[in-house]
Formats: C-alpha cells, sequence, structure tokens
C-alpha cells in the first residue's frame, strides 16, 4: 500500500511536470513547419538516422524477429487477436482525447463507445465485441492532432525502437505518452505494467503476423532505410489526409507539382504524375 | 517497433502491395470512359483471385502473364528507372523493361497465394488529366480493408495500369527507390542493374 502511495504521488508530480512540458513543446511545434520549410535537404537528419536504422535493424535481427517467431508459434492465433485486440482497446481513451482535440466528436464519441463495450462485454478489451456490432473505430494520434492544428511535417526521423516517423510525429509520441492513462498516467502500478506487458506482446505479435512484409523491407531491398522512409512518409500522409480520395493535388494545392511543396517527392516520385506528360 | 495502431494499416497495406501488383486488358479503342477503367479493374481482380488460389508455385509465371495483358510495362520501366532512362542505350532500355517484368513477376507472384481467399471491391472512377483513378477496396481474410487506388491510361494506344497505391503506398515510387538503390551500389551501371534484376 505504502509503495503505491508513493508512487502515486510521484505520479502526481510528474504529471505536474509533464503538463508544464507539454505546452513548452506545444509552443514550439508551431516553429516545426518553418523548419521544414527552411531545410534545403530532403533529409536533413539522414546521417544520424541511418545510424539508428541500423541499431534498430540489429535489434529486429537479434530479438525481436526471433523472438517474434517463438510466440507466433507457441501462442495460438485466437490468443494473439485477443492480445492485439487488448492493446488496441488500451489505446482507445487515447484516440478519444485526439478526436476530441481534432474536433471529430463522432469519432471520439465512437472511441469511448467502443472502451466501454470492449472493457466490459469484451473482457477488458480481450474481444473486439464493438467491431462486430459494426461500431469501428478509427485510430488517432497527437502528431495528427498537431497536423489538424496546422503543424507542419517536419524532418524525417527514425526512433529507437519506435522506427520511422518525423520530428512533428515523434513529438506527438511524446504527447500522447504522457497522457495515455495506461502509461505513466496508470491508476497504479500494477495497472501499468500489465498494460506494458500488453502492448510488448502484442508488438510481438504484429511482428509476427507481418513477418513476410516486414522482412521484405528490411532484409530484401537494397536500401532498407530508404524504403522505410519512402513507405512510412507515403503512408502517413495518405492517413492524414483522409486520402479516400488519393487527391494527390489536394495534399500539395491544385496544379502543383509535388516537389514544390515535399522535399521527399521529384517528379518521378509523384504518384499520379502522368507518364504520358513528361 | 511496430506497436503504434496506425503502423498496423502501413504494414497491411504492404501486404496488399505485395498481393495486387502491377497489372490491365486491351479494353479501349476509341476514347475510354469511366466504365472502360471499372471494366478493367474487374477483370484484373478476377484474375488475380484466380492466381491467389493456385499453387504458389505457378504463380511467377502466371503474373508475368498478368502483367503483360494488364501493364503498362514500357512506361512503367521508363518512370521506374527515372533520369537514367534518358542516357540509357536502345538495347539498355528494352534489356531494362525486360528484366523489370520477370523480377516484379517473382517478387509479387511468390508471396501472391498469401491472399488466398480475399477480394477486390471496385468503388468507382474518375478523371484525371489524362487518365482514370480507379477506387478500390480489398479484403483480406482477418483484416481492415485496405484501399487500393488503380491508376489507368490508354497512352499506349490500350487501356493499361500504370501506377497502384496502396494506403497511400505506391508501387512506382517503392520500385524506382529499389532501382536507384541498386544503381547507388553500383556505381550508377544500367547493365549491372539489369543482370541484378535477372539474378533477382
Amino acid at each position: 500500500m505504502t509503495a503505491v502511495k508513493t508512487s502515486t504521488s510521484q505520479k502526481r508530480v510528474a504529471r505536474t511536470v509533464l503538463c508544464a512540458g507539454l505546452f513548452a513543446i506545444l509552443a514550439g511545434c508551431s516553429t516545426l513547419g518553418d523548419y521544414a520549410a527552411s531545410r534545403s535537404s530532403k533529409d536533413p537528419l539522414e546521417p544520424v538516422n541511418r545510424g539508428m536504422h541500423a541499431v534498430n535493424k540489429g535489434v529486429d535481427t537479434v530479438v525481436l524477429r526471433p523472438v517474434s517467431m517463438v510466440y507466433g508459434t507457441v501462442i495460438p492465433a485466437r490468443l494473439r487477436t485477443g492480445i492485439g485486440n487488448m492493446a488496441s482497446n488500451l489505446g482507445e481513451p487515447a484516440n478519444f482525447v485526439n478526436n476530441l482535440l481534432q474536433a471529430r466528436l463522432d469519432q471520439a464519441a465512437t472511441n469511448g463507445t467502443r472502451f466501454l463495450i470492449n472493457s466490459t462485454i469484451g473482457v477488458l478489451g480481450l474481444l473486439d465485441v464493438a467491431t462486430l456490432m459494426g461500431i469501428e473505430g478509427r485510430p488517432a494520434d497527437f502528431g495528427e492532432t498537431l497536423h489538424v492544428w496546422g503543424a507542419g511535417e517536419g524532418a524525417y526521423l527514425e526512433l529507437p525502437l519506435f522506427g520511422p516517423s518525423t520530428t512533428r510525429d515523434a513529438t506527438g509520441l511524446i504527447i500522447d505518452f504522457a497522457m495515455n492513462p495506461f502509461g505513466y498516467l496508470s491508476p497504479s502500478d500494477d495497472v501499468l505494467s500489465a498494460a506494458r506487458r500488453v502492448r510488448i506482446a502484442d508488438t510481438v505479435g504484429l511482428r509476427y503476423s507481418l513477418r513476410s512484409t516486414i522482412d521484405a523491407v528490411l532484409y530484401d531491398s537494397t536500401d532498407s532505410y530508404a524504403q522505410s522512409r519512402l513507405i512510412y512518409l507515403q503512408n502517413r500522409r495518405f492517413e492524414l489526409n483522409d486520402f479516400a480520395t488519393g487527391d494527390w493535388e489536394a495534399v500539395n494545392g491544385e496544379g502543383q507539382a509535388p516537389s514544390a511543396s515535399d522535399p521527399y517527392a521529384d517528379p518521378y516520385l509523384d504518384p499520379y504524375a502522368d507518364p504520358y506528360s513528361q | 517497433m511496430f506497436d503504434r495502431p496506425n503502423r498496423r494499416a502501413v504494414l497491411t497495406g504492404l501486404i496488399a502491395a505485395s498481393s495486387f501488383a502491377l497489372s490491365a486488358p486491351h479494353i479501349a479503342q476509341a476514347a475510354m470512359t469511366e466504365r472502360d477503367a471499372v471494366a478493367l479493374i474487374q477483370t484484373v481482380s478476377a484474375d488475380l483471385n484466380a492466381i491467389a488460389s493456385g499453387s504458389a508455385a505457378a504463380s511467377p509465371p502466371q503474373f508475368e502473364r498478368i502483367l503483360d495483358r494488364y501493364a503498362d510495362m514500357p512506361i512503367i520501366a521508363q518512370t521506374v528507372l527515372g533520369v537514367e532512362w534518358r542516357s540509357a542505350s536502345d538495347a539498355q532500355r528494352r534489356g531494362f523493361t525486360q528484366a523489370l517484368r520477370g523480377y516484379l513477376a517473382r517478387k509479387y507472384g511468390a508471396r501472391f497465394h498469401e491472399f488466398e481467399g480475399g477480394s477486390i471491391e471496385v468503388m468507382g472512377a474518375r478523371p484525371i488529366r489524362s487518365f482514370f483513378e480507379v477506387r478500390s477496396r480489398a479484403r483480406l481474410a482477418g483484416q481492415a480493408p485496405v484501399e487500393v487506388i488503380w491508376l489507368v491510361s490508354d497512352g499506349s494506344g490500350q487501356l493499361r495500369i500504370f501506377n497502384i497505391l496502396i494506403e497511400g503506398i505506391d508501387l512506382r515510387s517503392t520500385e524506382a527507390q529499389e532501382m536507384r538503390s541498386i544503381l547507388d551500389a553500383n556505381g550508377g551501371s544500367i547493365d549491372v542493374l539489369i543482370a541484378a534484376l535477372n539474378a533477382s
């Protein structure tokens, strides 16, 4: 009991510090767009990023990949799916808050409903009953919230263990960590460590279920760093712009070549470049 | 390393990317219409489903036939090679186009049987400049639906596919990046690139 009490008060202090830090970071975020606009090189942090990519790839080769193969063989598929559901359910409060901050009120309501249903009827999130009932969620993160608020993408950034990101999305990740009720704000240490174990198991499970794709990018491509960067940025932009129309011009401005606003793209990398008009 | 929910979408997209690779038929004679573009993708989808339910070993050669029938290989080869295309000789251009065809068929064909039981639902098409965008939704067993966009042009004289985007990840860019990486690793020799593709 004493231990829990101490840690709760410590957490309160931590929360205050984090909140103070949050505003400082938020204030700094508006400058990210300027940074993106001013840099001339297409990947200013490339040397550092490549070093981090080599480390991440090493961790995957030596730890994550072998562990995931054992995990996938030992744990039955149904249980792996259940753990994946639990991890997703733990993310619902963060989805709720971010959709709220993005003024997507319907989505926030959906996240709230999903969390209530899956945490109760779904046995602590093990079963995704909400989806079966037709209540499908939309994941949201603070990097996206920053995008909605007008922050630019920033520079590409490969994070230790988390992999591909951007300076904006990495900022968002820190804030998501800070405000996750199943992270450092957990009601008790037991909840924190249980949630952490679920997340780790989920990561290992994903590494297993997506192994052929991840292996193809990491081990079969000639330059896995460049492939990861391209894939991450294209998919991230697709998500953020609700790319349902696939309209490249909507992202970059009418009639605007992607290269004008997008340092990663050149005419050959614009997916909508008309091959017969070049 | 891969523990955020949206990472799931990336990877699901990638899986689908590998499955529904560059493909398209010879429908358009006069001006192509949205209906032609939709019909093309429906035909491709049916052919791809047939491959997925067949044996893994038979996939790469079947995939080559799909590329021949539906993909605008000359223009794909040109855009995937990028600036190097301009300096390449005619023999190199032919060699590269042929090597790329085999490489794509082996790369995507080999994994295609993993997607048995999947289906592609065509949502609609619209004109963009001189070509068409066909939107579709791929459903794979036990996965959230994946958005697949097909870009179709009749610039070659026949209605054919020149790019595919899966959850925003476009195959022409990822392959262009791969070609560039191989060239960078080989001092920019197109002949070495062709040999590397043939050896893949």
